[in-house]
């Protein structure tokens, strides 16, 4: 206020020498929506997610998730590479389980090739696979505790995601991207060291520490608090979002491809498919927890009846020969050189293969023309139909079950944005 | 099937029972590599999936995929693919458009539909007719063009980086170091239907691409040639470095310099032949 004489305020006359209680009074104020920025920098959010959404006070009323923040064009790129030059664009998709990424891929070629693919690398493609399911879960399962609040038991899961990343790298040269699946079978045998190893990893460190890390949560009440009833999905919801993986199964569908479509050695595993009963975040956390158990039991399996023999096709026309053979065989040099340079062409036609990644129906697309590289790769990724039913789940929750919610989908942007 | 793909069993009596549930809206039924595929009008696409749904028990969208042909009059192809859990198979539906002619949306049959289509209009510019939020999705805010187009380049056309002089993100337009290149690795005597690098004076004998190349000339014709060009122009003095002058050499500097060496003598006897290597390790 000022004193000076030339400026008055209208109205001010009335009141004048009066204190006035300007302040509102309950009820005079309407309270406004308002709209927040989740991300595209928060720790919670598990990578680049931007989220917009609008809140009344703490209730979530709207979420516009954007992505798409880290789209790297891998669909245009593998339409400019061989098949075999493509394959490492696809550990770099879901980086937290990268092999589960290039089994589609390879077995779409394989089924474009009508490729015949021995047994052994069947079994430990099974075998590696899910050890890369374990390897994701404990990711998951690790970080999605932590967005609620409890610290140690991230801290010990971690552990045996590095033993899994260690074994990754026993296996083929590289903890995260391997590359290590090809069409045909795999890259190169394992160690008979590496594969007594996993059998007793499997047996001893795996249970021991994974059960101790889950008996401080899956009792735990504010773990409980934080998830129980938290964005419930219906099953009929389920069905229609396009759910898959322990998404689906959570909600009370027990589906599951490497049951109703198996590929590879999955027909001759025995294993059971764990569901919830309620579709809530608790549940798809519980269903990845029993997972982690069924996958060790497969692993056990595959150690048990995976026979000798070789481990990719022996068809010299798609995979390539063994270095020894190319020192002695002008044949073998030819084909190694035309595998690398040239590649193999496939026959035209199209090809969905989908498989059960540790995060869902991971599919791929292939389109051939006959050529030597794709004339078209469509990535099915699993977060897409999951994140999108991110406003269906949080409407009405509270802003800090977002980060439960985001925790339970196992949303993973190099998968989700390409 | 040898491979060891997922094995899903195929449906006994699709065929016709697509035939009876579709009739004329179904243009096309195509079983390849073990996989149901249709072909159904563009215009009846959002009825057809209901009646998918809701009487072949296709419950799931799995994807919807662009494909982009070129050379056809209607360019793209919008790929649905569906799963039904309870019979426990895929069925892939093939829809054809073109830039200017929309799509209708089937947000309103599987609401999961809304993003899938907004990648498609993303990255081809297909049109969605009643789809009330086709934004972008995947590219950058304010992203020009539709990048998985064949006809868009795979470098793209801008790029951008962090100015430190204007402490901002600048786009500007690509400059590549070194040109782009595309290998297609086709035998040029099957099927290369392109004039080769290198190979353009060749093509302009008008034979048809693909047959080959072209007969080469006999000797009479090359002689011939030969001789007609040599009347016209006459061969120039063949370069030589005879003198030298023409080396680049002076004359001696002195006449110490001059002098053969004392060695050069010894030097220029014959050397032994050198006596075969022994093998090492004794003389087993």
């Amino acid at each position: 206020m000022t004193d000076s004489p030339q400026v008055r305020h209208h109205g001010s006359d009335m009141f004048e020498g009066y204190p006035v209680d300007t302040a509102d009074t309950a009820g005079d104020k309407a309270v406004t929506n308002y709209t927040i920025n989740f991300g595209p920098q928060h720790p919670a959010a598990h990578g680049v997610l931007r989220m917009v959404m609008e809140l009344d006070g703490e209730i979530v009323e709207r979420v516009d998730p954007h992505v798409g923040l880290l789209h790297r064009g891998t669909e245009k790129l593998i339409e400019y590479k061989t098949y075999l030059q493509a394959l490492p664009y696809f550990d770099r998709l879901d980086y937290c389980s990268p092999l589960g990424m290039e089994h589609s891929y390879v077995l779409a070629i394989e089924k474009l090739l009508d490729l015949e693919v021995p047994e052994r690398a069947q079994y430990l493609r099974v075998l590696f696979a899910e050890l890369t399911r374990i390897c994701n879960h404990m990711l998951n399962i690790g970080s999605h505790v932590m967005d609620v609040g409890a610290m140690t038991p991230n801290l010990w899961v971690f552990e045996l995601r590095e033993d899994c990343l260690n074994f990754f790298e026993r296996a083929s040269g590289a903890r995260m991207h391997s590359a290590w699946f090809r069409p045909g079978g795999v890259h190169q045998d394992v160690p008979e060291k590496l594969l007594v190893d996993i059998g007793e990893w499997c047996e001893t460190r795996l249970p021991k520490l994974f059960s101790d890390a889950m008996s401080l949560v899956i009792d735990n009440r504010i773990f409980k608090q934080r998830n129980v009833d938290i964005a419930a999905v219906s099953k009929e919801d389920a069905l229609a979002w396009g759910f898959s993986g322990p998404m689906i199964r959570g909600s009370g569908i027990a589906w599951d491809l490497r049951k109703s479509q198996p590929y590879d050695a999955y027909a001759k595993m025995a294993f059971d498919i764990p569901v919830g009963t309620r579709g809530d975040c608790y549940d798809r956390f519980m269903v990845r927890v029993q997972e982690v158990y069924q996958s060790a039991r497969i692993i056990k399996q595959c150690l048990r009846d995976m026979p000798n023999g070789p481990v990719a096709s022996l068809d010299r026309k798609v995979s390539p020969p063994k270095r020894g053979e190319m020192k002695q065989s002008m044949e073998s040099l030819i084909h190694h050189f035309k595998l690398y340079t040239e590649g193999f062409h496939v026959p035209a036609g199209e090809v969905y293969v989908a498989t059960e990644s540790p995060k869902g129906e991971f599919g791929v697309y292939l389109v051939s023309d006959g050529s030597n590289k794709p004339y078209r790769c469509k990535i099915r990724p699993t977060a897409f139909s999951h994140l999108q039913a991110m406003d269906m789940m949080a409407k009405g929750h509270m802003l800090s079950d977002a980060t439960a919610i985001i925790g339970a989908i196992d949303v993973v942007f190099g998968e989700c944005d390409r | 099937m040898a491979s060891p793909a997922p094995l899903v069993a195929p449906r006994a009596g699709l065929a016709a029972e697509l035939k009876k549930l579709l009739g004329k809206d179904m243009l096309a039924h195509v079983f390849a590599v073990e996989e149901d595929s249709i072909t159904v009008a563009r215009d009846a696409v959002d009825g057809v999936m209901v009646s998918l749904r809701d009487n072949l028990d296709y419950q799931q969208l799995m994807e919807i995929a662009g494909v982009d042909y070129p050379d056809r009059a209607e360019r793209f192809e919008v790929v649905y693919h569906l799963l039904s859990v309870t019979r426990n198979h895929r069925l892939r539906v093939r829809v054809s458009t073109d830039e200017a002619t929309p799509v209708p949306t089937i947000v309103p049959v599987w609401p999961n539909a809304g993003w899938l289509e907004r990648e498609v209009f993303d990255m081809y510019g297909v049109l969605f007719a009643g789809n009330t939020d086709l934004r972008r999705i995947l590219t950058d805010y304010g992203f020009q063009g539709h990048p998985q187009r064949k006809d868009f380049p795979l470098t793209g056309y801008t790029e951008m980086r962090y100015s430190e002089e204007d402490k901002r993100v600048i786009y500007e337009p690509v400059r590549l170091a070194q040109d782009f290149r595309s290998f297609d690795f086709l035998s040029p005597w099957e099927g290369a239907d392109y004039v080769l690098p290198g190979d353009e004076k060749a093509g302009g004998t008008g034979e048809a691409p693909g047959k080959g190349a072209p007969t080469p000339m006999t000797a009479q014709q090359v002689k011939k040639a030969d001789d007609e060009a040599a009347k016209k122009a006459p061969p120039p003095t063949p370069k030589t470095t005879e003198k030298p002058e023409q080396t680049g050499a002076g004359k001696k500097a002195n006449k110490a310099a001059a002098k053969p060496s004392k060695d050069a003598a010894k030097a220029k006897a014959p050397a032994k032949p050198r006596a075969p290597r022994k093998p090492k390790g004794g003389d087993a």
